[in-house]
């Protein structure tokens, strides 16, 4: 159990605030809420702990991202490439489609 | 790059593509192919068959690109043109369609972002603020984060949440794209896309945390 936080701010608790997270990284709280959300965080460590942690979650997700395409792969599909320039692309087209 | 450098090189891209450059191919192929793969796998069951689309998806790019009027991003076009034959492709699998019923977005169980009694309770003086409060993640788990293992977590964590979740956060997070394309891309509301968004993270974040609080117990 944590030590009753020192005046801390009746306006928004922490389980709404991790409730509008969300909203406030996509910069869809309006202006009054998005302010009294930052108070919040500058107050309470452990909100601050905890929109760290949302953070780093969005850059660890992030990461999973980095698969380049295999050389194996991007052969057949340069293969299949070459079939439809043989096949079905007969004309050089004008520029201003 | 700015918004009309960008554009330039996607006009000459596509030029050069209906000319028949491979070049021009193989800078899309090595830009969207892993990402096709992945995103079509949100709507078929196996890999091998997300493969199969994304293959389909470049015969359907090559087959249109002469018709292609710039109406949309040409990412967009793409990964158009992906979800689509992965949604027929879905079907005929009989996977559960993602976006199918997003009306019922809401109907999910929710028990909130964190487990409700991690918060001292209604009738306490500081009901709503934190009962047991979040552990920072600074120091060694900050390397766990990096780890393989990890990522073998989050993508676990990822594939077990309901389809739309998993679609907005691959798309969102994974993926890297705006919210104004994931919202073009999948015909949700501005607001449902954030719902979607705040509770896959939401539940990724609690997972990461249990796996993370395991790993320090162990140490």
């Amino acid at each position: 159990m944590s030590a009753p936080l020192p005046l801390p701010p009746d306006d928004l608790t922490c389980r709404e605030l991790v409730e509008v997270v969300t909203n406030y990284l996509e910069g869809a709280l309006p202006p009054a809420e998005a302010a009294q959300f930052e108070q919040h965080i500058a107050l309470c460590a452990p909100c601050h702990a905890y929109v760290e942690q949302v953070r780093r979650t969005i850059a660890a997700s992030g990461r999973l991202r980095s698969a380049e395409l295999l050389p194996a792969e991007r052969t057949r599909l340069v293969e299949l490439f070459h079939n439809w320039r043989r096949t079905d692309h007969g004309t050089t087209e004008p520029l201003n489609h | 790059m700015t918004a009309s450098e960008q554009l330039t090189n996607e006009t000459e891209l596509i030029v050069a593509l209906r000319r028949g450059e491979e070049a021009a191919f193989v800078l899309l192929i090595d830009q969207y192919h892993t990402s096709l793969v992945r995103i079509a796998q949100l709507y078929v069951p196996s890999r091998a068959v997300a493969e199969e689309v994304a293959q389909e998806t470049w015969m359907g790019v090559l087959q249109g690109i002469d018709r292609f009027e710039g109406r949309s991003s040409l990412k967009t076009w793409i990964f158009r043109i992906l979800t689509n034959r992965a949604r027929t492709r879905g079907e005929r699998e009989s996977r559960s369609i993602p976006f199918a019923d997003l009306a019922t977005v809401t109907d999910e169980p929710y028990e909130g972002a964190v487990d409700p009694s991690a918060f001292l309770p209604e009738g306490h003086e500081y009901a709503g603020w934190w009962a047991s409060p979040p552990q920072s993640w600074q120091g060694a788990p900050e390397e766990r984060l990096l780890a393989g293992e990890t990522r073998e977590q989050i993508a676990a964590a990822i594939a077990a949440l309901p389809s739309n979740q998993r679609s907005v956060i691959t798309l969102r997070d994974v993926e890297g794209w705006s919210a104004e394309e994931v919202v073009t891309l999948l015909g949700v509301s501005d607001a449902n896309q954030r719902v979607l968004l705040h509770r896959a993270r939401a539940k990724v974040r609690r997972e990461l945390e249990r796996y993370l609080s395991d790993e320090a117990a162990e140490l």
